[in-house]
């Protein structure tokens, strides 16, 4: 069964922001991806509430929307921590031990991946290639990418970010 | 022109035209499973793989354009084995309950899994998606383990329909073609118009199947009244196997008689009485100063499309019913009282080719008589497979006519189920109640066709009559945008919400513009043998004014035969 991944709501007051942000780009459907990211600003998460009204404003279907949404592994259907490890999914990084760094990290943490630790710190996630096979196996934490990693190092690394060392 | 070799053949072809094109003029039969003749081409299933010379990898000849001296190879060993390779792959990803799928057998993926002579087991493990069936729309059911991710349907829905129910989601393969945040399909701003299931080539995208209803009240005791839409006619022997735009009332109602429906009444009827409603309402809006333009209301789709991203012009909308809730609520009174039977022992029944309207049956408004006005409504496809399962050769059924006293309908009402063909037939009527004076001729060929936006102007008695007729919702969306806009200088617009009317609904069997034109000429060619061919002509009609109704727009005629329509604007939040 399919897990539900989108029991969120969204505070009317973000709803409000989120339409004033969508509503000058009414007509628009190719302005979605600056808007999108702009709401992501707001929002903790691009919930059903969120599509709804970018795409009421936006004069696109919702369901525009959230195909646009979910293609994207940047932007995020449900709320995630402060940290985002995300793991490159691709092949290159697969060949060069992936699956160990992957292990290592939910170890580490104690979640599996796509989930969000307790405290709302760490969230661990699969995306498509990050263009940095040379250094495969990597990851990106936020905007900061690592390569060349082994388990090893990348509990170092993410020691550092358990410390707010970085 | 290009000259070309394909399988060693030289060919001269349109510069311009894909290499499955002219591997087609040369009856060279590439298989394909995305293609649809209808539709842009997608090139996403890559069954259509061929060999070009001087190409590293294989082409999907459905895309790929042929240039001066190509030569292509469409079935060596290389070609075969990836064909079979790519089926596998869709298959190690499609459930294989084949023999118990409502497509069985109009399988577009079964039939090429025996064109490509698959008779190994797969190689690869099969993982379906776990998907649970959606079965909360009483028009479609939606089972999205069974997708193949052709993206016919989202063409379907999104851009000839605009309405948007579902699409793409996610990436890779974790893509799937579903509703946004997994919503129930009843919850999004469907329509149930069916165009989607007319596209799916594999059992993804059914029709609700409601025929264990009807073999319920069959053993249930009650009165099984059925009527019959008038485009039924011209798609029941194409279901069961016949040419498209054969024709076949006669042996239709013998049909459902040897299935043991127990009155079966001609939809003609109840579209004439729709006409005598919907044309005395547009005389009275012209005369009174009432909303103009007036839209038609006969389309469940259009209603509930218009209902839902255009609440504010629901004033536009005729108050009368569609021609089967007319029935249903004539059937529940008027045919009850007439023939001495309680209503709440009759089953009413509609025969339909539109999945939309068993959710107009399901309208807490259509309960006038007391009871739902109509009870069950089958489409032609559900009703072509009861008559399959009773293993009735409908070939070569006798002819029945219709059960009295709704057995008799106009050319009028026959012409509903085409695109034009209630504007048409309004006219007939509105002309000859205008001006007193018969109509000098009856065939207003300027709103047959199947042009998008079809405009007329009709001159009645010194009265411009500006007319416009448009069929699938897209091109309602932009009509209602001019509406809208107050740029619609028309006095009476038709809408329906299928590509060519309710002759290419999405109950009838698979279609294609081929065959819905087929269907029309079909439905023109029955409204010319008919010997009456005015609505108010009718004497059917004439004899339930005068013994019950009174006359069009009359209070009775308003409780029974006219509604209200509601804003469906929370289906888009």
């Amino acid at each position: 069964m399919v897990e539900n991944r989108y029991e969120l709501t969204t505070p009317a007051a973000q709803l409000v922001e989120v339409a004033r942000i969508a509503a000058p780009y009414k007509n628009k459907p190719e302005m979605l991806m600056n808007v999108v990211i702009q709401v992501q600003k707001v929002v903790p998460a691009l919930s059903e509430a969120v599509a709804a009204v970018i795409a009421r404003e936006m004069g696109i279907s919702q369901t525009h929307v959230s195909g646009f949404i979910t293609f994207y592994a940047m932007l995020s259907v449900k709320p995630h921590g402060k940290y985002i490890v995300r793991m490159c999914k691709s092949a290159p990084c697969h060949v060069r031990g992936a699956q160990e760094i992957v292990l290592a990290l939910e170890d580490q943490l104690n979640i599996k991946m796509g989930e969000t630790t307790e405290d709302g710190r760490f969230t661990l996630e699969y995306c498509p290639c990050l263009g940095i096979c040379d250094v495969s196996p990597a990851i990106m934490i936020n905007d900061k990418t690592y390569g060349d990693l082994t388990p090893d190092s990348v509990r170092e690394i993410i020691k550092r970010y358990i410390r707010e060392d970085v | 022109m290009v000259n070309i070799t394909i399988d060693g053949q030289k060919l001269q072809v349109p510069e311009g035209v894909t290499i499955l094109e002219a591997a087609r003029t040369a009856n060279i039969n590439i298989p394909t499973l995305c293609y649809h003749e209808d539709q842009k081409i997608k090139s996403v299933c890559r069954i259509c793989a061929v060999e070009v010379e001087g190409q590293r990898l294989l082409q999907a000849a459905c895309s790929y354009p042929v240039a001066e001296g190509m030569v292509i190879r469409t079935s060596t060993p290389t070609v075969l084995n990836a064909r079979k390779n790519n089926l596998e792959l869709l298959l190690a990803h499609h459930p294989q309950d084949c023999l118990v799928c409502g497509k069985n057998g109009r399988c577009e993926l079964q039939k090429l899994t025996q064109d490509l002579n698959m008779n190994k087991p797969l190689r690869y493990e099969v993982e379906t998606r776990g998907f649970p069936i959606d079965d909360s729309s009483p028009c479609i059911t939606r089972d999205p383990n069974k997708c193949i991710l052709c993206t016919r349907c989202v063409e379907a829905c999104n851009e000839v329909q605009t309405v948007g129910t579902f699409s793409k989601q996610n990436r890779g393969y974790e893509t799937v073609v579903v509703t946004p945040y997994d919503k129930k399909t009843v919850d999004t701003p469907c329509v149930g118009c069916g165009q989607c299931v007319q596209v799916c080539p594999v059992g993804a995208l059914t029709i609700h199947d409601d025929t264990d209803r009807i073999y319920k009240e069959l053993v249930g005791g009650k009165i099984l009244v059925a009527q019959v839409a008038p485009s039924v006619r011209v798609t029941i022997a194409e279901a069961l196997g016949e040419d498209p735009g054969t024709i076949s009332p006669g042996r239709l109602v013998t049909a459902m008689k040897k299935l043991g429906f127990h009155q079966v009444f001609d939809s003609d009827f109840s579209a004439d009485l729709t006409i005598m409603e919907e044309g005395y309402e547009l005389l009275d809006r012209i005369k009174n100063g009432g909303t103009l333009p007036m839209i038609t209301s006969c389309c469940p789709g259009w209603v509930k499309f218009c209902e839902t991203f255009s609440p504010k012009e629901l004033d536009h909308l005729s108050s009368a019913k569609s021609p089967q809730q007319m029935f249903g609520a004539v059937i529940k009174t008027y045919y009850a009282e007439k023939a001495g039977v309680d209503p709440k022992d009759i089953c009413s029944i509609s025969i339909m080719p539109c999945t939309a309207k068993k959710f107009e049956c399901l309208r807490p408004e259509f309960h006038d008589s007391g009871y739902q006005d109509v009870d069950i409504s089958l489409t032609v496809v559900e009703l072509a497979n009861m008559i399959k399962a009773a293993g009735i050769n409908f070939k070569e059924l006798e002819e029945t006519p219709f059960d009295t006293p709704f057995g008799l309908g106009s050319g009028a009402g026959e012409i509903f189920g085409a695109t034009g063909g209630v504007m048409e037939a309004a006219l007939r009527t509105v002309y000859e109640v205008i001006t007193g004076k018969e109509l000098p001729r009856l065939d207003f060929t300027e709103v047959r066709g199947v042009e998008g936006l079809k405009e007329a102007v009709i001159d009645i008695d010194g009265l411009e009559v500006k007319v416009a007729v448009v069929h699938s919702l897209s091109n309602a969306r932009d009509m209602l945008r001019k509406v809208r806009a107050g740029k619609a200088d028309y006095h009476f617009i038709e809408v329906m919400a299928c590509p060519g009317g309710c002759v290419g609904g999405g109950g009838t069997p698979v279609r294609s513009w081929k065959k819905v034109k087929a269907r029309l000429d079909a439905a023109y060619e029955l409204d010319k043998q008919l010997p009456i061919r005015k609505s108010h002509e009718n004497p059917a009609i004439k004899e339930i004014y005068a013994e019950f109704l009174g006359e069009p727009l009359s209070e009775k005629a308003h409780h029974l035969l006219h509604t209200s329509y509601i804003s469906r604007k929370d289906l888009l939040s």
